[in-house]
């Protein structure tokens, strides 16, 4: 069952990636506001309307 | 501050969502076509047309082709507005576009011809592997060179899920990849046997996990607020559920091993991550239900907020689903029928194939500047489509379980009520009937959808560019002094470590593997010896004609599994297995302990014509191969090929292999004679006969005791 440790070891390096970018990204303020962006995400930034 | 002026690329949106539209019709009617040939058998007229081989095509065509294309047209389109940033690169774009069509002809070709590495989902031979990898790097690499130009600090959820599909997928790939090509197209898997089946649906579940839910979620997280006009439920559960759900889902593969002879301990550890994974994902559910919160009424006036809701409820109901599948009870039952057949197309018609449409009605008028060409037909495609579903899932649901209760029949006496295979297949006729009704009903509806998308954009307009503007991301000055070097570090790292991430994996994947593989191929059963090369060669063809799509070579340590087909199936069994051939179906009685039931004449007339030797059969005819030479001049290479693998043929064995090979097949032409039966020993049937005369000999001879039972 060596193919474990090869499985094991792709798995913790992807879960590792996650950990680091969610570390990241919690660090770097992306989720500090947690109700704008989902509102922000519904205007597009046409060049007819000007921007809000 | 002042606005930067841009523009979007629609051009490359559009691109997508036509090859979209085209493979998806191309995978559903080979759908309906193999469908049609579990009631007609006579349909597997010609050797390309076989369901073996064209199974894969269907599976291949409609969740890479259709929801893989399904994937960039929505990733396109939606990232570029999310980022306020056109793709980093046109000629990116249009390279990933172009070879991701070619990687998909290439398949469609392919596979009818039998080039298949007979790995479920991952079918497609080694140049096309290679082809797939550099293609999924282009996509990553304009992706994340768009995230790194973007206007909009904030990465809203729906990039983080394509971030995920991107960096897991490449880890899958690559991973359950690793093969040696033996010919321009044909290879073995380096791993053997459990190991093989273990990385086979490590990478299984994850294809399904992070292709057609992952990056699904992130167009659900985006196109559902703009169907609705409204935002998401809660833009906190959606970021809780995009951690927990990676972070769960990596480690749930082995829930497709249940009973095998995969060690228990790593089934149940599958078992524990299938099961927390029902919160995350109806987490996720219950966000894009809510999202309609106090809207329902615009459900009722718009066509494509119907078919999302309809998506969604497929994605909950295939997530809980999923979780009760993977308790071992629950699995006894549903593994090998047609209940996973039923549940894997809840979750791609309802979930991907709902979505997908929710997504083409709502894009197409608006990148072409029109309104829908009718709502009339758009309802009546949600409705063939939604009723399809029903009749489609439903009679399967039902010949599961029909299947499940005849398998286990035993009568009063202890024997097998049903001991004939074949009556537990005739028995699902009707259902299997049914079945292609519901799948050609939603066919029909997509026809329809394609009519009134071609109507739609005759009368509209396409916006190749749109222009936007939006301010400029403003710099987070450090404590560093040199500008140049802070730009240098906050630009191209992320750039390079995605990148080194990925070139380490590959590199050290490549060097790793190989050598834990080979080490441990040592049997643990004495008895167990590598195949002949004539065995070989006929296993090749059952590879090739994809055997394993309908014969599984597993027997569960269950009752009913071993009074039918012998004694249960070993780990130590499959140490030569390159690849591993377990399958996950049986439409056809398992053939682990095939070898010595049958008479080789046996075998050749039901070859020649199945249901001549079982009256009622479905299985297709293979005359061909009664007919066709064995091509020996591969099994120097093949023998080769295996010595690498550490498969332990003596040294040199392979300039004598071809000698063994026609002193095996004499023997069996020899004896095929005295049944009356006249042909030459170059022939494919020989090889195939003296594969399938080997299944399961190995441990027999030496328990009989177990065997012997009835």
């Amino acid at each position: 069952m060596s193919v474990l440790f090869v499985l094991i070891g792709a798995s913790v390096i992807t879960a590792l990636g996650f950990l680091i970018a969610f570390i990241w990204s919690v660090k770097n303020g992306q989720f500090d506001d947690d109700y704008t962006p989902s509102v922000r995400m519904l205007f597009d930034d046409e060049v007819v309307k000007k921007k809000k | 501050m002042e606005l930067e002026k841009f523009s979007y690329d629609n051009k490359i949106v559009k691109q997508f969502a036509i090859a979209t539209i085209i493979w998806g019709l191309a995978g559903m009617t080979v759908g309906l076509y193999i469908a049609l040939e579990l009631i007609f058998p006579a349909l597997n007229f010609i050797p390309i047309a076989s369901f073996g081989r064209i199974r894969p095509v269907h599976t291949n065509a409609v969740a890479f082709a259709f929801v893989g294309n399904g994937i960039f047209m929505g990733v396109y389109y939606s990232l570029q507005r999310l980022c306020k940033a056109r793709m980093y690169n046109d000629t990116l774009s249009k390279v990933h576009f172009w070879l991701w069509q070619l990687i998909i002809i290439a398949g469609a070709l392919s596979l009818p011809l039998g080039l298949t590495t007979g790995k479920e989902y991952a079918e497609l031979e080694w140049p096309i592997d290679v082809a797939i990898a550099i293609t999924w790097l282009i996509f990553g690499w304009n992706m994340f060179g768009t995230i790194l130009k973007r206007r909009e600090r904030h990465l809203y959820v729906a990039i983080w899920f394509y971030i995920a599909t991107f960096v897991t997928v490449t880890v899958l790939h690559v991973v359950n990849s690793v093969e040696i090509p033996v010919s321009l197209f044909k290879s073995y898997p380096v791993y053997a046997g459990v190991q093989d089946a273990l990385v086979q649906w490590w990478y299984g579940h994850n294809a399904v996990a992070f292709f057609l839910t992952t990056p699904y979620l992130g167009l659900m997280y985006y196109f559902i607020p703009k169907a609705a006009e409204r935002p998401v439920y809660s833009y906190r559960l959606s970021i809780i559920h995009f951690w927990a759900l990676i972070f769960l889902y990596i480690w749930a593969g082995p829930h497709h091993l249940l009973y095998t002879a995969l060690p228990d301990w790593a089934q149940s550890l599958g078992v524990v991550f299938s099961i927390m994974l029902i919160a995350p994902s109806w987490g996720g559910m219950i966000n894009g239900l809510l999202t309609l919160r106090g809207a329902w009424d615009k459900v009722r006036e718009s066509v494509v907020l119907k078919f999302m809701v309809v998506a969604i409820t497929a994605y909950g109901m295939a997530t809980f689903e999923g979780p009760m599948l993977s308790l071992k009870k629950v699995n006894a039952i549903a593994h090998f029928t047609d209940w996973i057949v039923a549940h894997v197309h809840i979750g791609a018609l309802g979930w991907n194939g709902f979505l997908t449409f929710g997504i083409l009605y709502w894009l197409i008028p608006r990148i072409y500047q029109t309104d829908l060409y009718s709502k009339k037909l758009a309802n009546w495609h949600f409705w063939l489509g939604s009723l399809g579903i029903l009749f489609y899932a439903i009679p399967l649901y039902w010949a599961g379980f029909t299947q499940y209760f005849m398998w286990q029949q035993f009568t009063p006496e202890g024997f097998l009520k049903y001991p004939n295979f074949l009556e537990t297949v005739t028995q699902l006729r009707s259902m299997y009937i049914m079945r292609s009704i519901g799948g050609a009903m939603y066919l029909f509806g997509f026809i329809i959808m394609i009519y009134n998308m071609i109507k739609t954009i005759k009368q509209g307009n396409l916006l190749e560019n749109e222009d936007a503007q939006a301010p400029a991301l403003s710099k987070i000055e450090g404590s560093h002094e040199g500008e140049h070097w802070h730009r240098w570090i906050e630009r191209k790292p992320i750039q390079l470590m995605v990148f080194s991430l990925v070139v380490v994996l590959i590199g050290g994947a490549i060097e790793m593997i190989p050598t834990f593989m080979i080490k441990s191929n040592i049997p643990t059963i004495a008895s167990v010896k590598p195949y002949t090369p004539l065995e070989l060669q006929g296993r090749d063809i059952y590879i090739r004609e994809g055997c394993s799509t309908c014969h599984s070579q597993m027997i569960r340590p269950l009752r009913f599994d071993t009074e039918r087909y012998g004694e249960y199936s070993k780990a130590g069994e499959f140490v030569y297995d390159h690849p591993f051939l377990w399958g996950s179906k049986r439409t056809g009685p398992d053939l682990a302990r095939e070898g010595g039931k049958y008479p080789d004449s046996w075998h050749y007339n039901h070859m020649l014509d199945p249901s001549t030797m079982s009256p009622g059969s479905i299985m297709p005819a293979y005359q061909f191969m009664l007919d066709d030479n064995l091509d020996t001049s591969s099994t120097a290479p093949k023998i080769r090929a295996m010595i690498t693998l550490g498969v332990p043929y003596p040294q040199g064995y392979d300039k004598i292999a071809n000698k063994a090979l026609m002193v095996q097949a004499d023997l069996i032409t020899a004896g095929l004679k005295k049944d009356g039966i006249e042909t030459t020993s170059d022939k494919e049937i020989i090889a195939v006969i003296a594969y399938l005369q080997r299944l399961g000999k190995d441990i027999k001879a030496n328990n009989q005791v177990f065997t012997t039972k009835k």
